[in-house]
């Protein structure tokens, strides 16, 4: 192959693994946030599913904790704590359809980290979350 | 002649059973709405409570309901541009043609509208208290396909005390 080919073919191949991939799985996720984490944090040492739950659980000062909506047992049914609307499970250890769509997830951690903190949630503490669901097991 | 069309005009009055021809064509419209709602709509303001019926309000109190979603009713309910627009299209379209009115201004809450009084003071009376009810714009209590976007008469079911979802 001529040296050009050989170039177009290695750029071809970088292009592909330096392109964000379509997250689909919870684990894409997690390397996500790793990657975000460090970014911000040099000294980022890896999630925790023990902080994820103390996470999840605390209010933060507000009114709401992760909990409220979603409750203590993430395997289980949630309910919405003003509307009563059921909400599906949230960790993927029960519900295959959670943390497979990137859209989904950045949307619903904009609105309800609002909703709780009053902010947005960093990528340490989604992380921390991401691991404290996926540690849930029935 | 004269005789014939007053005759005419009470028997259709008395066929239509309600108040008035036009608000009861409205409500069937909001029992039995004639195209399944938007699959967007659904999603995103489906979420968190029923899809509420489009014919529940006016053009005028969706757009107002729509320009403050980032602080709906003391949550966070932002959506994108795109979903957005194809929503607000869609309730445009489908909304109710008279006005929704709540002191003076476009209500922003369905169940602050006269229709839905009218429709539900009654069970209200009877139901709200209920743990499985709760509140008002909780539709799904009673109406058992609301999230399909259905509130027929036939689908509902007005729970009771002590009884088990």
């Amino acid at each position: 192959m001529k040296p050009f080919s050989y170039l177009a073919l290695l750029g071809f191949a970088a292009s592909l693994s330096g392109t964000p991939a379509m997250a689909e799985q919870p684990a894409d996720f997690i390397n996500q946030f790793s990657a975000e984490a460090k970014q911000v944090n040099a000294g980022f040492s890896g999630f925790s599913a023990e902080r994820g739950k103390a996470f999840f659980t605390s209010t933060h000062g507000n009114d709401w904790s992760c909990a409220s909506c979603h409750t203590q047992n993430p395997l289980a049914e949630g309910k919405h704590t003003v509307t009563s609307k059921i909400i599906q499970p949230l960790s993927p250890n029960a519900n295959s359809e959670r943390f497979t769509n990137p859209a989904k997830v950045e949307k619903w951690f904009k609105r309800n980290c609002n909703d709780v903190l009053k902010r947005a949630c960093t990528a340490q503490e989604k992380g921390d979350v991401l691991t404290y669901l996926l540690s849930v097991k029935s | 002649m004269q005789g014939f069309k007053l005759t005419l005009a009470a028997t259709m009055a008395l066929l239509s059973g309600g108040l008035s021809i036009t608000s009861a064509m409205a409500d069937d419209d909001v029992k039995r709405p004639r195209t399944p709602p938007d699959p967007t709509y659904v999603q995103e303001c489906g979420a968190c409570h029923a899809p509420f019926p489009a014919k529940g309000l006016s053009t005028a109190s969706w757009q107002a309901v729509l320009a403050g979603l980032d602080q709906h009713f003391g949550t966070d309910a932002s959506v994108e541009p795109k979903p957005l627009e194809q929503i607000r299209a869609y309730l445009a379209a489908n909304a109710r043609s008279k006005d929704t009115l709540a002191d003076g201004k476009p209500a922003l809450r369905i169940t602050e509208t006269s229709w839905f009084t009218r429709e539900h003071s009654r069970v209200l009376a009877k139901t709200l208290a209920l743990p499985q009810v709760k509140t008002a714009s909780n539709c799904a209590a009673c109406h058992t396909r609301a999230a399909e976007g259905r509130y027929s008469e036939q689908d509902i079911h007005v729970p009771k005390a002590g009884e088990t979802p």
